[in-house]
């Protein structure tokens, strides 16, 4: 039988709109993924910038540099800015570039509301920024947005609001066209146990993305209008109750962290098996364990709300299905562990971040075990031990494999090996200070150091000082990175399609850099 | 050896998506000035649904367009199943939010409420429902399910039986009865639509059941009024498919944009089941 092959299937040039306007009209996968990785990028150092400010307060007692007022907008949209403008559209980038090109598929299922998932984050970066300078300044309620403090709030609360709403809708759309492109777009031949780990732990989080975002909309909703049309839901005198914010909130909140550390997760079972030059040991039960992971989810949520006053069977439900989480997070620490195990390794920068992802990531998995028990719980809770767990998990779990993943890809991006000295210097440089930074927090949090407040008592002075000092240097680790990217971009050592030689998968049977088409014929996977 | 494949389309460039952009910047821009009474709130609202419409639809007449022109083949028609499917899943946990908290408050939060830790700071409170909560005194008459609300639950029942006889229409190719069948649906879909808006004016006028009035209040109207929004969402769908079919759209194999506005019209039919259960009769 002929092949049916249109003509301009051999037509690789770029056609169409040029300069700005071919980035704005771009229905192409690896355009939109490197603009997702723009966006990113630039909103990780706006919510850096405010993370240094915060630290830049907490380096002595008594208040120094911003009023408190400010300093509870700052760790709000901190928080806001890193969860929905750098980590989760970092991953979306990934997912663009990369999905199509391990599935052998010619681009996204959606290519035009592709690029509405991604034009749809600048307003919604311009609405949280921007409410830094309106009257009453950002949203403060914490990123967590609880009644009945975002009940009280002035417009820069509206505005997170409706920010959150046009972020959900990006998210929305650009997880249903990840579930539909790893679903119905693949290569024949790649069935899907046959599919890269980090296909399946997207298809997972896009699933996880399409249940809790609506929920999410559904409470910053009714928080809009308990402000605005006097509705009662978070409000006692009228029936409602304050409580059921946090159990909505969380309801989102908790599958939430699964979808910052999922796609990670994929990040990680690519790069150990290519530098350990072995297969990834147990990929079916990776595969299990993301599902089970994604299950357990939703029943783990309360674990947020040990203080609220819970009843007691509440409290034990909710400590034992965290725990049980810790099994499925086991298998894959244990599966990692189990891959390098008498493998040729070598340490590529790649490889440098997967492995301290292990290390600090399993660190902040330790003590989330440790936060899951109720009666400890309930000493830690709004402590600075809890910062340490997330940004652990966060930090080092989300960003590192997120920084892991760059120096993967970017022979493939850009068609040039990264600077593997400078890349080492940014790995060191940013596992040490990200050490100094939290580690102190876990002994300020047992010491009793609350959260979110700009001041504190004189003998919590010490640890927060070296915090500080490394939080700037983490941060200015960073720009590292930046001198990296541009050097990547610019030239460098010449990348072979298959840029590592222990990497397997179809996207290193393009050429480096990866042509603006690819897999209009499908590959046949065997 | 070679073999058959159907090239997946991939459209090109697109000016749609930042027109959406735009119109959703200004849509809550527009809001959130309206809301604080700053600036010109209402004109900037306007201004924004004025790009979405049209955004919506350019980018719905090209998909239209490419539909009717044989772009999309089997490949695309399974991508387009799936995200409805999926979207669809995402209303439905949008309306669990909701349902999530109606549910929270009557099991959970009015009888905590009026238990004997709060027997001090809320003396003589209950936890019948429906309640107003401990404080709002304004008395007001809760909606009984006998009345509209039941007819409306025949009226959507039947709206749904009026669509999948169109549907049959369409699979005999007789295009009478298609059109009769969708031209149905829409009226019973609008006659809905008018029993809900004079229930809720009979609710503020003569019940003094108002978004105000507590709890029973603010749950009766979200809930009520988002699935309001849904069948008005879903009765435009509709229309556009009536207009499609006296176009001479669509064919026997090839009509999913109808199926799909089918689901959605029939999800929206089961979320006013719950709603009728759980909202008005329980």
């Amino acid at each position: 039988m002929a092949a049916v092959i249109p003509d301009h299937l051999h037509d690789h040039h770029h056609h169409g709109p040029t300069g700005l306007m071919r980035w704005i009209t771009t229905t192409n996968h690896k355009d939109i993924g490197t603009m997702y990785m723009i966006f990113s990028f630039i909103m990780f150092l706006s919510g850096g910038v405010m993370a240094l400010t915060i630290r830049a307060e907490l380096f002595q007692p008594g208040l120094q540099v911003v009023q408190p007022e400010f300093f509870n907008q700052l760790t709000s949209m901190h928080g806001l800015v890193m969860v929905f403008g750098a980590i989760m559209p970092a991953f979306v980038g990934f997912a663009n570039w990369q999905i199509p090109l391990m599935i052998g598929a010619s681009d996204m299922a959606f290519a035009r509301m592709n690029n509405w998932s991604f034009w749809l984050l600048p307003p919604a970066a311009i609405l949280l920024l921007g409410s830094f300078f309106v009257p009453g300044g950002a949203m403060a309620a914490g990123w967590t947005m609880y009644a009945p403090l975002s009940v009280q709030m002035g417009m820069g609360m509206d505005m997170a609001i409706f920010a959150i709403h046009i972020m959900g809708i990006s998210s929305i759309m650009g997880a249903i066209n990840i579930v539909v492109t790893v679903l119905n777009m693949r290569a024949p031949g790649m069935t899907m146990m046959k599919m890269p780990l980090f296909c399946w732990t997207w298809l997972i989080t896009a699933y996880l993305l399409i249940a809790v975002m609506p929920v999410l909309a559904g409470a910053v909703t009714m928080v809009l209008t308990d402000r605005h049309f006097g509705t009662s839901f978070f409000n006692a005198a009228g029936g409602g109750d304050p409580v059921l914010y946090q159990h909505v909130f969380w309801f989102f909140g908790h599958p939430e962290v699964y979808i910052m550390i999922l796609p990670a997760f994929g990040i990680i079972s690519e790069i150990i098996p290519t530098f350990a030059r072995k297969p990834l040991f147990g990929y079916a039960s990776m595969v299990y364990a993301t599902a089970s992971i994604a299950i357990l989810s939703f029943t783990v949520w309360a674990h947020h709300m040990f203080t609220t006053g819970m009843p007691a069977v509440g409290q034990l439900f909710f400590m034992y299905a965290t725990m049980l989480i810790a099994v499925p997070t086991g298998v894959k620490v244990f599966n990692w562990v189990a891959t390098m195990w008498r493998g040729s390794l070598t340490f590529e920068t790649p490889m440098l971040w997967a492995t301290g992802f292990i290390f600090v990531f399993t660190i902040g998995g330790f003590t989330g075990l440790i936060c899951a028990v109720a009666p400890i719980d309930i000493q830690l809770q709004d402590t600075y031990y809890v910062v340490a767990h997330f940004h652990y998990v966060l930090v080092a779990g989300s960003l590192f494999a997120l920084f892991a993943g760059a120096y993967y890809w970017l022979p493939k991006w850009t068609g040039h090996m990264a600077d593997e000295r400078l890349g080492k210097i940014h790995f060191w440089c940013s596992m040490v200070f990200f050490n100094i930074t939290f580690f102190p927090m876990h002994f300020l949090g047992l010491a009793g150091m609350p959260r979110r407040i700009p001041d504190y008592a004189l003998q919590f002075a010490d640890f927060n000082a070296m915090a500080t000092i490394g939080a700037f240097g983490f941060g200015f680790s960073q720009l590292i990175f930046i001198v990296v990217l541009v050097k990547c971009v610019k030239g460098g050592e010449k990348a072979a399609a298959r840029a590592w030689e222990g990497a397997h998968g179809l996207e290193w049977t393009v050429p480096s850099p990866a042509p603006h088409h690819t897999f209009e014929v499908p590959p046949v996977v065997k | 050896m070679s073999q058959t494949y159907e090239k997946y389309f991939v459209p090109e460039p697109s000016r749609y998506p930042i027109f959406g952009s735009i119109a959703l910047l200004l849509i809550a821009s527009g809001a959130v000035m309206w809301l604080n009474k700053v600036g010109s709130g209402p004109w900037t609202l306007a201004i924004g649904f004025a790009v979405l419409i049209y955004m919506l639809f350019g980018w719905f007449g090209q998909v239209v367009r490419e539909s009717e022109g044989g772009s999309y083949g089997k490949n695309v028609d399974a991508s387009f199943r799936w995200s409805m499917g999926w979207f669809i899943f995402s209303e439905v946990m949008f309306f669990a939010a909701f349902f999530g908290a109606l549910f929270y408050i009557r099991v959970l939060g009015l009888p905590w409420l009026a238990d004997s830790d709060n027997s001090l700071l809320w003396p003589g409170f209950s936890a019948a429902w429906p309640s107003a909560g401990p404080l709002v005194e304004d008395p007001f008459t809760p909606m009984a399910a006998w009345g509209i609300p039941a007819i409306n639950t025949l009226i959507l029942l039947t709206s749904g039986a009026t669509l999948t006889w169109a549907h049959w229409g369409m699979m005999k190719e007789n295009r009478g009865q298609l059109k009769a069948g969708l031209f149905l649906t829409i009226l019973l879909g609008a006659i809905f639509l008018s029993l809900q808006i004079y229930e809720y004016m009979h609710a503020y006028h003569e019940m003094n059941l108002k978004l105000t009035s507590g709890i029973y209040g603010s749950t009766f109207f979200m809930l009520t009024g988002f699935h309001g929004l849904h069948v008005t969402i879903g009765a435009i769908m509709l229309t556009v498919m009536l207009f499609r079919v006296i176009a001479g759209h669509f064919s026997k194999e090839h009509h999913f944009a109808f199926e799909a506005t089918a689901w959605y019209w029939h999800f929206v039919d089961v979320v006013w089941l719950m709603l009728f259960v759980v909202v008005y009769w329980l």
